[in-house]
């Protein structure tokens, strides 16, 4: 045999330099705008020194506050909501009987996944513009949290629904043997187990809401600036570091709450 | 299985055993008033995501008003204009390609995106699928944080590095290969590297839970019967992983056609795609119905695509 038997039957050559290129490339870039944002020079590409004053002058900008205000009480509201509507749906779909009508209801939830974002986007546009031309009706801010609304709930609902699908259901049963209520077996079996699911979940749909530039750009009316939004203001003028600051800002909320979602999963598996 | 909560791929449905078991208990419980419960998520998604998408469909047959928005009057101009442009003189239809190749040009770009994402996903993805299990998660966690994080700073790092006094051109320039900076911002070319950037994580994670379930048991009888590791991979693992590989170039496929951030930052709106095509429209075009009609034919584009997914995870399972 020409091939030696002690080599490693799950190894293929070049596999692990082509892994390692992958990370560096997915990583470098984003390193890269992180250190300029310490950069003491005004130029978001040539470095001169080390300081802290872009973050400083991010958190005295009037519109930096304002756009983090936006954001904020979008994601939180379209999180809360989303997360609830999501966790009842997630029950409502697998603690029944098979439903007529659940195969339907399933893609409707998960129809927000298979939309490309832009023609969500400029359908939620034209239907705001539609019941605001038609029934004067104009949610404000409202609109955008309608909107960021409907795509965290799918998000929501995929570690919900995969925990319950999990869940051991012979403590259910032995609930129900033991005469609790349907709701008392839901309140103190079912819902302490979903914890993490819903915990999850709502990590991921605040990601995604916190994180929306195309939906948000197109339905956002004047004054309704949130921090993606304000990044791609900044864009267009001449940039300082403080535009890295700020998406370094972005980029660790998203790594936390990635972190957290994952550790929790992680948790649940073991 | 940690992926399977972080993945947007497609849940696989509820295992039947369980749900007949439940079935009779459920039915004891009277359980079944809970089907109410999805109600909330229905109704919200339904008035908010579900009828939008009506509307378009409905605008799209309309006249466009002089200022943004619609004329209630039937016609099928916008459909027409996809192709076609009036003369204003005689008022024929001219045959006129330019937005046909605005998506014959975002479909070659996701084709591209997609191919190159495959090639270098899979080797990662069956790296990180055969490392020992504590690696597996530190190497999942490093792939799903790009996966979730902010597309928007993401484009922004790859321009930073790409601009003509970026870190390539100041690097080529000081090692004094170039004398010039090369222009690559605001190309195809950063469009194209833009969208590898932003939807690799997309290839490597779904193919990583194909992997990670791999039977290696079936490896190993390929190598005692023989067989080198270039056949082993050709003709055992790759087959294996198929369902892996359409779901992850679906996730690739479909977001990177309707590409919207990419192009409008890395392409500086000289380099069009269909994403920025529409939004142009419900802006400074100031043609809705036009809108509606270009982003219900990327809709077709995007169904088209699942229905070929569907078609073929469906024939799988009847095989397997």
């Amino acid at each position: 045999m020409a091939e030696p038997r002690v080599m490693d039957i799950k190894d293929q050559p070049g596999f692990r330099s082509i892994a390692i290129i992958c990370l560096l490339v997915l990583y470098i870039p984003v390193l890269i705008l992180m250190i300029f944002s310490f950069n003491s020079g005004s130029l978001v590409t040539h470095w001169e020194g080390v300081t802290l004053n872009w973050y400083g002058s991010a958190f005295l900008n009037e519109e930096f506050h304002s756009a983090a205000k936006n954001t904020l009480i979008i994601s939180v509201t379209a999180t809360i909501v989303s997360t609830i509507c999501a966790t009842l749906a997630a029950i409502g779909m697998t603690r029944v009987k098979p439903w007529r009508g659940l195969a339907a209801a399933f893609m409707i939830i998960n129809l927000p996944l298979m939309v490309p974002e832009i023609i969500t986007a400029v359908a939620t546009l034209s239907f705001f513009a539609l019941i605001a031309g038609t029934l004067g009706l104009n949610f404000g801010i409202g609109n955008l949290i309608f909107a960021h609304t409907v795509f965290c709930i799918p998000f929501a609902y995929m570690p919900i629904r995969a925990r319950l699908e999990d869940m051991d259901l012979t403590l259910e049963y032995a609930a129900a043997d033991l005469y609790a209520t349907p709701w008392n077996a839901f309140k103190r079996i079912t819902l302490p187990l979903l914890v993490p699911g819903i915990m999850s979940g709502a990590a991921l749909a605040f990601i995604v809401s916190f994180d929306d530039f195309t939906i948000t750009q197109l339905v956002a009316g004047p004054g309704q600036t949130t921090l993606p939004l304000y990044i791609w203001n900044q864009i267009r003028r001449p940039m300082t570091p403080e535009i890295n600051a700020i998406s370094t800002i972005l980029l660790l909320v998203s790594i936390l709450f990635v972190s957290v979602s994952f550790l929790i999963a992680r948790r649940r598996a073991k | 299985m940690t992926t399977a909560t972080l993945s947007p791929t497609p849940l696989s449905p509820q295992p039947l055993s369980k749900a007949a078991l439940f079935e009779a208990q459920a039915v004891k419980a009277g359980a079944r008033r809970n089907r109410l419960l999805s109600l909330p998520a229905l109704i919200i998604i339904g008035i908010f995501g579900v009828l939008p998408l009506i509307i378009i469909c409905v605008y799209s047959f309309l006249v466009a008003a002089p200022y943004g928005g619609v004329q209630w009057q039937f016609s099928t101009d916008a459909y027409l204009n996809f192709l076609f442009q009036r003369d204003i003189f005689d008022d024929t239809l001219q045959f006129t390609p330019d937005f046909l190749i605005i998506y014959l040009r975002s479909f070659l770009f996701a084709v591209v995106t997609t191919i190159i994402c495959l090639l270098l996903g899979f080797p990662t993805a069956y790296f990180m699928a055969t490392r020992p299990p504590a690696q597996r998660n530190w190497w999942v966690l490093l792939i799903t944080i790009p996966f979730w994080s902010n597309l928007l700073v993401r484009t922004l790092a790859i321009m930073f590095i790409i601009r003509d006094e970026g870190l390539i051109n100041d690097a080529l320039l000081a090692l004094g290969v170039i004398e010039k900076p090369i222009t690559m911002l605001y190309t195809n070319f950063a469009i194209q590297l833009g969208l590898l950037y932003a939807f690799l994580p997309f290839m490597v994670l779904p193919l990583y839970s194909s992997l990670e379930k791999l039977d290696f048991r079936l490896v190993e009888a390929a190598y005692d019967l023989y067989a080198t590791r270039r056949q082993v991979l050709w003709r055992v693992i790759i087959p294996l992983s198929k369902p892996g590989i359409i779901a992850g170039c679906l996730l690739v496929f479909i977001p990177a056609l309707g590409a919207y951030v990419t192009p409008l930052i890395l392409g500086g709106g000289v380099h069009l795609m269909i994403g920025d095509l529409i939004a142009q429209q419900f802006g400074s075009g100031r043609n809705w119905p036009l809108g509606c009609a270009q982003a219900l034919i990327l809709m077709a584009a995007v169904l088209v695509a699942l229905f070929f997914y569907v078609r073929n995870t469906s024939g799988k399972v009847q095989h397997g």
